[in-house]
């Protein structure tokens, strides 16, 4: 087997991985309310109207000890 | 930290909604002047024949291009990064020296760079691949540009308070990767000076100008999974960002489902590279290139879709706002032109019906509809959006922002109706024969046949034009308001009547 030949199976195998990878997320979001931190999804829903600098992060990092 | 409360800082945010306008100006005007040609082709040397060469159509369709693509839209995306990158991450630009420093540079490394492209492409300096015209110095450049993009993504993203990133950031991350592989791996090329000919001269050609690094079928494969998924990286995700941001915000609605938005990121992203051999079905390219291409454009319409009934549910039972305010009606049109176009590529891309669309002006009136409908509205009315808050005075004029909006969808609606007929009726008299195989027609009796198409499409992206200066105008006109706003507004952005 040549390098091309080799190439080609690798690259077949990745893709196959990815398509299982992005149903499985599918089926991850079709099933579950919330992700693995056990947030509800639609609480990002608002994260545009959320927006001002001091109001609070749905999910805060723990950057500085502001002010 | 001292005193003074924390602001977002939208220096460099400015400084990109003044390149948008000016560079979208323009690429438009040049747009306009284009069609006009095709209608009268006079006009390819109205200024005389000693400047012919910089007034014809074929110097001045790259120019047009890759002003509204490189030019407007691109400074759209950054306008609208240094803005809504530091909202929702909740971090304010004034918090890092580096990044700000980072931002301006970034800034005026592209104002080089657009200087740049405008010169050598007037003075016809090119690599002849579409939408990759720049030779190589000039691609550098662009790559520095890039990199300095990419550093103020993810340094913004390094510095921030929200440890969850909102949608609108996944595409602008997905835009920057997208196009920094696309645009590396198109724009590899032989710079001619370091070729040697077949007769072994060496040192021939100027030392600017290259050829690509592929040949034949392979560089039509590398040009065109590039070209489309410019359109990919360029019109769409980062609009996508856009849309994402701005609707839910001006509205006040929160987005209708989060979930979708994932999913269809993720569908978009694992979809949209593969739909390239649309361009090149019925060429040299392996069949089943050519058929995947357009089994992969159709279901492109699903995440397409996913994200834009997001936002029309979005609107659900606020409905009134549309009618109210023109920015909303900008961005609904905007998503519904969206959808409009993800529905009408797909079917171009089908093989028998590209059999008739391939080369026709069906594609022209199927770009503009996209970039005039999506992306066009989409960047006023974030820039729109943006603009009493940047400036901090409110919307100068309502009534003319309306105005604009009724202006410029008839200008779009006819542009892409005449060029639809146009594109038909060109692409049934190319094939039409006699009995014995003859074709029917000559080349220039379609010619003679789309005059008056062409003439409209002119009067279409002429109002279009009319409506881009009225924007101009009106965010001048709030820019040097005395209307101050003291507190920014949380959705409904404050216009002047
Ligand atoms: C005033 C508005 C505009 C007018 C009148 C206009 C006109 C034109 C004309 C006459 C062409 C050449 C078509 C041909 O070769 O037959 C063209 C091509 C093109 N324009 Fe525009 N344009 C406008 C705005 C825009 C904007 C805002 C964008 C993108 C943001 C855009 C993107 C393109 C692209 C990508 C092409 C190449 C299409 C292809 O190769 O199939 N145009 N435009």
């Amino acid at each position: 087997m040549n390098i091309a030949e080799l190439s080609a199976y690798g690259y077949f195998a990745l893709t196959i991985f990815l398509v299982i990878v992005l149903y499985g997320y599918i089926y991850h979001l079709y099933t579950k309310k919330r992700d693995v931190e056990g947030h509800d999804y639609e609480e990002y829903s608002n994260m545009a109207l959320n927006d001002d600098i001091g109001s609070t992060p749905v999910k805060p990092l723990l950057r500085d000890k502001e002010n | 930290m001292e005193n003074r409360p924390l602001e977002y800082d939208y220096t460099v945010a400015k400084m990109f909604m003044l390149t948008t306008i000016a560079l979208g100006i323009v690429g438009m005007l040049i747009g306009v002047i284009l069609a006009f040609e095709l209608a009268f082709p006079s006009i390819n040397t109205i200024l005389g024949s000693g400047l012919a060469e910089y007034t014809n159509f074929s110097r001045l369709r790259p120019l047009h291009t890759d002003a509204v693509i490189f030019g407007f839209t691109l400074s759209g995306i950054f306008a609208t990064w240094y803005y809504v990158g530091q909202r929702v991450l909740k971090v304010s630009m004034a918090e890092s020296g580096l990044l700000m420093f980072i931002g301006k540079l970034h800034f005026l490394l592209y104002i080089v760079g657009v200087v740049a492209v405008v010169v050598s492409l007037l003075a016809g300096v090119t690599t002849s691949k579409e939408y990759a015209e720049f030779e190589w110095p000039i691609d550098i450049a662009i790559v520095v540009v890039w990199v300095l993009f990419g550093i103020s993504i993810f340094g913004l993203i390094g510095i921030r308070r929200e440890k969850s990133l909102y949608i609108s950031v996944w595409y602008y991350i997905a835009t920057f990767l997208g196009i920094a592989m696309l645009y590396l791996f198109n724009n590899m090329e032989v710079p001619t000076i370091l070729a040697t000919s077949p007769v072994g001269e060496t040192a021939i050609g100027n030392w600017w100008h290259s050829v690509s690094m592929y040949a034949g079928t392979n560089d039509a494969l590398v040009q065109w999974w590039y070209g489309h998924n410019a359109v990919a990286f360029g019109f769409t995700v980062p609009i996508v960002a856009i849309i994402y941001y701005f609707l839910p915000k001006e509205s006040g609605q929160a987005i209708y489902s989060y979930k979708l938005s994932l999913l269809s990121f993720w569908g978009l992203m694992f979809v949209y590279l593969w739909a390239g051999g649309h361009h090149l079905l019925y060429s040299t390219v392996p069949d089943w290139m050519q058929t995947m291409g357009s089994i992969f454009s159709v279901i492109l319409i699903l995440p397409s879709w996913g994200s834009a009934i997001n936002m029309l549910l979005t609107m659900k039972g606020e409905w009134q706002q549309v009618a109210a305010s023109p920015l909303i009606k900008f961005m609904i049109l905007g998503s519904t032109f969206y959808m409009f176009s993800t529905l009408e590529g797909p079917i171009q891309a089908i093989k028998s019906v590209n059999a008739i669309a391939h080369f026709t002006d069906w594609i022209v009136g199927h770009v503009h509809d996209g970039v005039l409908g999506w992306v066009g509205f989409m960047i006023m009315a974030a820039l729109y959006h943006m603009a009493p808050r940047v400036f901090k005075r409110e919307i100068y004029s309502k009534s003319l922002m309306a105005a604009q909006f009724w202006i410029q969808t008839l200008g779009v609606v006819l542009y892409f109706t005449s060029m639809w007929i146009a594109g038909i009726t060109q692409g049934m008299m190319w094939r039409a024969h006699d009995e014995f195989g003859n074709l029917a027609y000559s080349f220039i009796d379609t010619v003679t046949v789309l005059h008056p198409y062409y003439a409209i499409r002119g009067v279409g992206g002429l109002l279009y034009l009319t409506g881009f200066l009225l924007f101009a105008y009106n965010i001048y006109k709030t820019w040097v308001s005395d209307k101050e706003v003291d507190a920014e507004r949380l959705n409904q952005s404050p216009m002047g009547a």
